[in-house]
C-alpha cells in the first residue's frame, strides 16, 4: 500500500544481473542526488523554496546569467531572473528568440487545476506522469511538476496567451493522451506557438528594461568550466563568424532536445545536441539518453528527399481508426475498395479496452510492426538501410475518418480537425475527406538529457539544466500534453527558486580573458572549425547526418536489441572516422556559412548516437519508449525488470579514447507503489 | 520534372549580389520548395560550388523562419509558407525567380537570408502585458467573452515571418503591428497598457524606417497565416484614441 505521507521507500534498489555492454563501459560509483529533499512529498517543495537561501535585490545585479536557448525554458527562464533584477545573456541560434522549436508544439498543456470537477489533484497529475513514464522518473521532481502546473496556467493567461474559453468566458479543457480526466489546456492545435509568444513577450520586455542582452544568431560552441566551476561559454555569431567568449557567474543550458540525431525527426531543421554534449564532454553525465519517444500520427516519409516529419496531432486518435489490409496483395489498392471483412483495425482487435488510444508507445511499434509484415500502405519509397542497402518499402498505416465523417457529419469532422485535414492535404496532396490519411511513427520528443540535481544543477557545479535538455521528470515515456508543463514549471517556477542558492554564494572571483580554462576553450573551438574546413573530402555532412540517422532508426529505434545494437555502435565507430576524413565543408568561418554549423552538429550527433546505443544495448529491459526484443512477454508487450533497472543511468565522459562510465542512480519510490502497464 | 532556377546570390551584407541560373533536373512533386533546395545545394557542394544560404527551421509553417520571394510573391503562389508550400504547384520545364524578402529594413545578410531584427524592437517596444513571474491572480479571475478570446487567438496566430512588409508596396509592417496591438488589446489584462502600447510600437515602427500603410491589402493576401487587414484599422483606431486623449 502506497503510503500517504511518501516518506517511507516501497521499493529496494536495484541489482543488475544482464550486462549485455561489458566491454562497452566502465562501471562508476553509484550516483546520489545531493540536494534530495526528504519529509512528506507534498511539502518537499514548499519546504525546498524556503530553506534555499535569498540573494538581496542590490546583489542580484552585480549577478551574471548566461542561459542557452530561448524556448519555453530558457525564454521563461530569462524573463523571470530579468524581472528579478540579475544581469541575463541570452543566446539563440535563431534570428529569433520567438522561432524557438517550442513554438511547434501543437496539443496543450497539463495542469492540476480541476476545474471539470472531475477528480483531478496535484497527486493525481503526479500519479499519472510517473505511471505514464513508465517508473522511471524521480518522484519529488514530478510531483513538484505536478504541484506548480497551476500556476504556469495563472501565469500565462496573465500574460495574455489566448487560451480557448467556453461561452461562460472561462477557460475550456480537455482530455489528452489516455487520462481519464479533463486536465489540458490548449488554444487551438498552436498551444506552444502561444505559450512561446507569452514567454517571449516577457523576455523582450526584459530586454527593453535592460535586464536582459539577447545575442541571436549565435551558437554555443564550449563551456567555460574554470576552477571547477562553470563560469561562461565560447559561441559562434553566426553572421560574421566571430568567436566570442562570454563569461558568468553561472550558465543555464535550455537546449532543447536531440531527437535529430536520428537526421528525421518532428524536431526543427536547426535542433541540435551540441551545447549539451560540449558539456557533457567538460563533465556534465547524460542520463538515460536512449529513452526517445517515437510519436505514431507523422506524415509518413515520401522519398529520399525528405528533411524532416510532420507530426499531426495524436488528438486525431479520438475519432480516426487505424488499420492495414489484412492481405499484403491489397495494399496496392485503393482503401475505398476494400470491404470491411479485408480490413484489420489491429490496435481495436489487439488491445480491445484501449483501442486507437493505447499509449504512444505502443502504438508505433504496432505500426512498424504491421508495415515489416508487408501490410503498410502508401506509395513504396526507397529506404536506404543502415548498411547502405536499399529497397522498396510501403511505410503507411490508415487512419480512416469515413466512420466519423457518417456519424458526425462532414462539417463537424471539419471544425475539429480542418486545419490538421488541410495541412495533411497541402503536404500529401490528398483530400483526407475523401481517402484515408496515410500515417506512420516519427521520432518526435527525448526524455534523456544532462543528469541534473532536484534543483536543476549538473555534475558540473554552476551549471543547470532546463526543459527537454535535462532528463528529470519524464521517465522512459512522456505523456502528451507534458512537454510544454515541464519547460514552463523549469523555466518560471523551479530555476528561480533553486538558482538563488547557488548564486548566493556570488558574486564569484572575476576571471578575464586570459585565464587558462578560457584560452583552452577557445583554442579548441577554433582549431574544431579550421579542422572542418581543412578537412576537404568529398562528403557533405548532411550525407553523413542522413547515415547516421537510418543506423539508429534500424537499430536503436522503436525496436531494439543485442545484435541489432552492438552493430550500430561499429558503424557508428566507422562512420565517425569517415567524416573526420571525407568531410567537405566550402566557404569560410568568416560569414554565415550552413554547411560548416551542420558539421559541428553532425559531429556532436555522432558521438552521441553511439552513447544511445551503449545505453540501449545496457538496459535490458523494455520500458516506456525503450522496447527491448529480448524483454517482452509471451505475447509480445513490453516487459519491464524492476529488479534490475529501476535506476537512471548517468553516463560520464572519459575522452575520445576512452569508455564511457556508469554511475546508477537509485530510482527510490515512497508515495507510488511500481506496477507494470496494461492495455488490453 | 526539370526546373530553371534564378537565385538572388550575394556574398555578405557588404557586398553586391546578382541573380545566377541554376538547372536542376529530378525535381519530385512530393518535394516541399525548400527540399528542392537543399537538392540543389547538394549538388552545388559536389560541385565544389558553396550552396546557397537560406533561413528555415521548424518546416511545418509554425516558426516563421524561412520566407522568399517567389517568381515575385511572397511564399510564392499559395497561402501558405515556404516551406509548406510543395512542387506540385510547379510543373516541368518552368523558371523560377528567388530572392530575399524585399525591403530597406531588412538588409540581406546572404543570399536569401535577410535580418528581421527590427521585428523584436518593435515589441520590445510595448509589444507585451506587464506581469512579473508569481504576481499573476488565478486563471479564472477574470472571463474573457468567448468572442473576444476567440479573435486574441486569430489574430496572435501572426508568425512575424516579414512576408507582410515583403509584398507591402510601401514596406510598412503595419500588419505585423495591428495583429499584436488587436491580439493585446482584445483581453481584459491588455488594458492597463493599451494606449502607451500603441504610441510606443507605431513610434518603434516608423524609426526602424517601415512605411506607413495606405490599405493597398497586399500584406493580408500574402499573409500565411491570414491575419485580416481590419487589425490595421484597430491599431489606427487605438492610435488615434491614445494621442486624442494625449494618452
Amino acid at each position: 500500500m502506497a503510503s500517504a505521507q511518501g516518506t517511507t521507500p516501497l521499493n529496494q534498489p536495484a541489482q543488475q544481473v544482464s550486462d549485455d555492454a561489458r566491454g562497452y563501459y566502465t562501471p562508476g560509483d553509484p550516483l546520489v542526488d545531493p540536494v534530495a529533499p526528504t519529509g512528506p512529498i507534498d511539502q518537499r517543495w514548499t519546504q525546498r523554496v524556503f530553506d534555499n537561501r535569498l540573494v538581496n535585490p542590490a546583489n542580484r545585479r552585480k549577478l551574471d546569467i548566461i542561459i542557452v536557448g530561448t524556448g519555453l525554458a530558457g525564454g521563461a527562464a530569462a524573463a523571470t531572473l530579468g524581472e528579478a533584477g540579475y544581469n541575463v545573456k541570452s543566446f539563440c541560434y535563431q534570428d529569433s528568440p520567438r522561432r524557438a522549436h517550442s513554438i511547434a508544439a501543437q496539443g496543450g498543456i497539463n495542469a492540476a487545476k480541476n476545474y471539470k470537477e472531475d477528480g483531478d489533484s496535484t497527486f493525481r497529475l503526479f500519479y499519472d506522469t510517473v505511471k505514464g513514464g513508465d517508473y522511471r522518473s524521480r518522484e519529488s521532481n514530478v510531483y513538484r511538476l505536478a504541484e506548480v502546473s497551476a500556476n504556469i496556467i495563472d501565469q500565462c493567461v496573465a500574460q495574455g496567451v489566448p487560451f480557448a474559453r467556453e461561452y461562460g468566458g472561462l477557460l475550456d479543457n480537455r482530455s489528452f493522451g489516455g487520462v481519464q480526466v479533463s486536465r489540458t489546456f490548449y488554444a487551438r492545435g498552436q498551444t506552444g506557438q502561444q505559450l512561446l509568444l507569452g514567454a517571449y513577450q516577457a523576455m523582450e520586455r526584459q530586454v527593453a528594461a535592460g535586464t536582459v542582452t539577447q545575442y541571436t544568431r549565435h551558437e554555443m560552441l564550449e563551456v567555460i568550466v574554470a576552477d571547477g566551476k562553470a563560469r561562461g561559454i565560447v559561441a559562434r555569431d553566426l553572421v560574421t563568424g566571430e568567436i566570442e567568449t562570454h563569461l558568468a557567474d553561472v550558465v543555464v543550458l535550455a537546449n532543447g532536445g536531440y531527437g535529430n540525431v536520428f537526421f528525421l525527426s518532428t524536431n526543427a531543421m536547426g535542433s541540435n545536441v551540441t551545447a549539451a554534449w560540449r558539456a557533457h564532454r567538460k563533465g556534465a553525465y547524460m542520463a538515460n539518453p536512449c529513452y526517445t519517444q517515437i510519436h505514431p500520427t507523422c506524415i509518413p516519409v515520401s522519398g529520399a528527399h525528405q528533411s524532416k516529419l510532420t507530426l499531426m496531432s495524436e488528438s486525431l486518435r479520438n475519432d480516426g481508426r487505424i488499420w492495414v489490409p489484412k492481405k499484403a496483395e491489397d495494399c496496392d489498392k485503393d482503401p475505398r475498395d476494400i470491404p470491411e471483412e479485408d480490413r484489420d483495425y489491429y490496435l481495436e482487435r489487439i488491445y480491445p479496452a484501449f483501442g486507437n488510444l493505447v499509449p504512444r508507445d505502443i502504438a508505433s511499434r504496432q505500426a512498424k510492426n504491421m508495415c515489416d509484415e508487408g501490410r503498410g500502405v502508401g506509395p513504396a519509397v526507397t529506404e536506404v538501410g543502415a548498411d547502405g542497402t536499399e529497397q522498396q518499402v510501403r511505410r503507411g498505416v490508415y487512419l480512416d475518418f469515413a466512420d466519423a465523417i457518417g456519424r458526425m457529419g462532414r462539417q463537424a469532422v471539419e471544425t475539429k480537425y480542418g486545419n490538421l485535414f488541410d495541412m495533411y492535404a497541402r503536404i500529401t496532396g490528398e483530400d483526407p475527406y475523401e481517402t484515408p490519411m496515410r500515417i506512420y511513427p516519427a521520432v518526435h520528443y527525448v526524455m534523456g538529457g544532462l543528469w541534473v540535481d532536484y534543483h536543476l544543477q549538473s555534475t558540473i557545479p554552476g551549471l543547470f539544466v532546463t526543459g527537454e535538455a535535462n532528463f528529470s521528470d519524464h521517465g522512459a515515456n512522456r505523456l502528451g500534453a507534458s512537454a510544454l508543463m515541464q519547460g514552463l514549471a523549469d523555466g518560471y517556477f523551479v530555476l528561480p527558486n533553486t538558482i538563488r542558492d547557488y548564486l548566493a554564494d556570488g558574486p564569484f572571483e572575476k576571471i578575464d580573458e586570459s585565464h587558462p580554462a578560457v584560452v583552452e576553450a577557445r583554442t579548441d573551438v577554433e582549431q574544431r572549425i579550421q579542422k572542418f574546413l581543412s578537412i576537404n573530402g568529398t562528403r557533405s555532412a548532411d550525407s553523413f547526418h542522413k547515415q547516421l540517422g537510418n543506423i539508429m532508426w534500424e537499430y536503436c529505434g522503436m525496436e531494439r536489441s543485442e545484435e541489432g545494437l552492438r552493430k550500430a555502435i561499429d558503424m557508428i565507430r566507422d562512420l565517425k572516422k569517415e567524416f573526420w576524413t571525407d568531410l567537405r565543408v566550402l566557404g569560410t568561418n568568416e560569414s554565415i556559412n550552413q554547411s560548416l554549423e551542420r558539421a559541428g552538429r553532425v559531429a556532436d550527433f555522432i558521438e552521441l548516437g553511439e552513447l544511445m546505443c551503449i545505453d540501449a544495448l545496457n538496459r535490458r529491459e523494455s520500458c516506456g519508449g525503450h522496447f527491448r526484443a529480448e524483454s517482452q512477454t509471451e505475447d509480445g508487450e513490453a516487459l519491464r525488470h524492476d529488479d534490475e533497472f529501476a535506476y537512471v543511468a548517468a553516463w560520464e565522459w572519459t575522452g575520445e579514447d576512452g569508455l564511457p562510465v556508469l554511475h546508477k542512480e537509485d530510482l527510490i519510490y515512497t508515495a507510488i507503489e511500481m506496477k507494470q502497464r496494461s492495455y488490453k | 520534372m526539370r526546373l530553371t532556377l534564378n537565385i538572388w546570390r550575394q556574398r555578405d551584407a557588404a557586398s553586391a549580389g546578382s541573380m545566377q541560373k541554376y538547372e536542376l533536373d529530378g525535381v519530385s512533386e512530393d518535394m516541399s520548395f525548400l527540399e528542392m533546395l537543399d537538392v540543389l545545394n547538394e549538388q552545388l557542394n559536389e560541385k565544389g560550388e558553396e550552396p546557397v544560404a537560406f533561413d528555415s527551421d521548424c518546416r511545418e509553417g509554425i516558426c516563421g523562419n524561412c520566407g522568399l520571394m517567389i517568381n515575385g510573391q511572397a511564399h510564392g503562389p499559395e497561402v501558405t509558407t515556404t516551406c509548406q508550400l510543395h512542387m506540385r504547384s510547379f510543373k516541368d520545364g518552368d523558371d523560377i525567380t528567388i530572392e530575399p524578402w524585399r525591403s530597406d529594413v531588412f538588409p540581406v545578410l546572404r543570399d536569401l537570408i535577410v535580418d528581421r531584427s527590427a521585428f523584436d524592437r518593435i515589441i520590445q517596444a510595448g509589444g507585451y502585458i506587464s506581469a512579473n513571474t508569481g504576481s499573476a491572480p488565478d486563471a479564472h479571475a477574470a472571463p474573457v467573452e468567448k468572442k473576444k478570446a476567440d479573435r486574441a487567438f486569430d489574430v496572435a496566430t501572426c508568425i512575424a515571418c516579414g512576408a507582410c512588409v515583403a509584398a507591402c508596396p510601401n514596406g510598412s509592417a503595419s500588419l505585423f503591428m495591428g495583429a499584436k496591438i488587436t491580439h493585446l488589446g482584445e483581453l481584459p489584462q491588455g488594458q492597463p497598457e493599451r494606449w502607451d502600447r500603441v504610441v510606443n510600437m507605431v513610434g518603434q515602427h516608423d524609426a526602424e524606417g517601415f512605411g506607413g500603410c495606405t490599405n493597398i491589402g497586399e500584406c493580408t493576401a500574402a499573409c500565411p497565416k491570414e491575419i485580416p487587414l481590419d487589425v490595421i484599422s484597430q491599431l489606427n483606431k487605438d492610435l488615434r484614441t491614445a494621442l486624442k486623449h494625449g494618452r
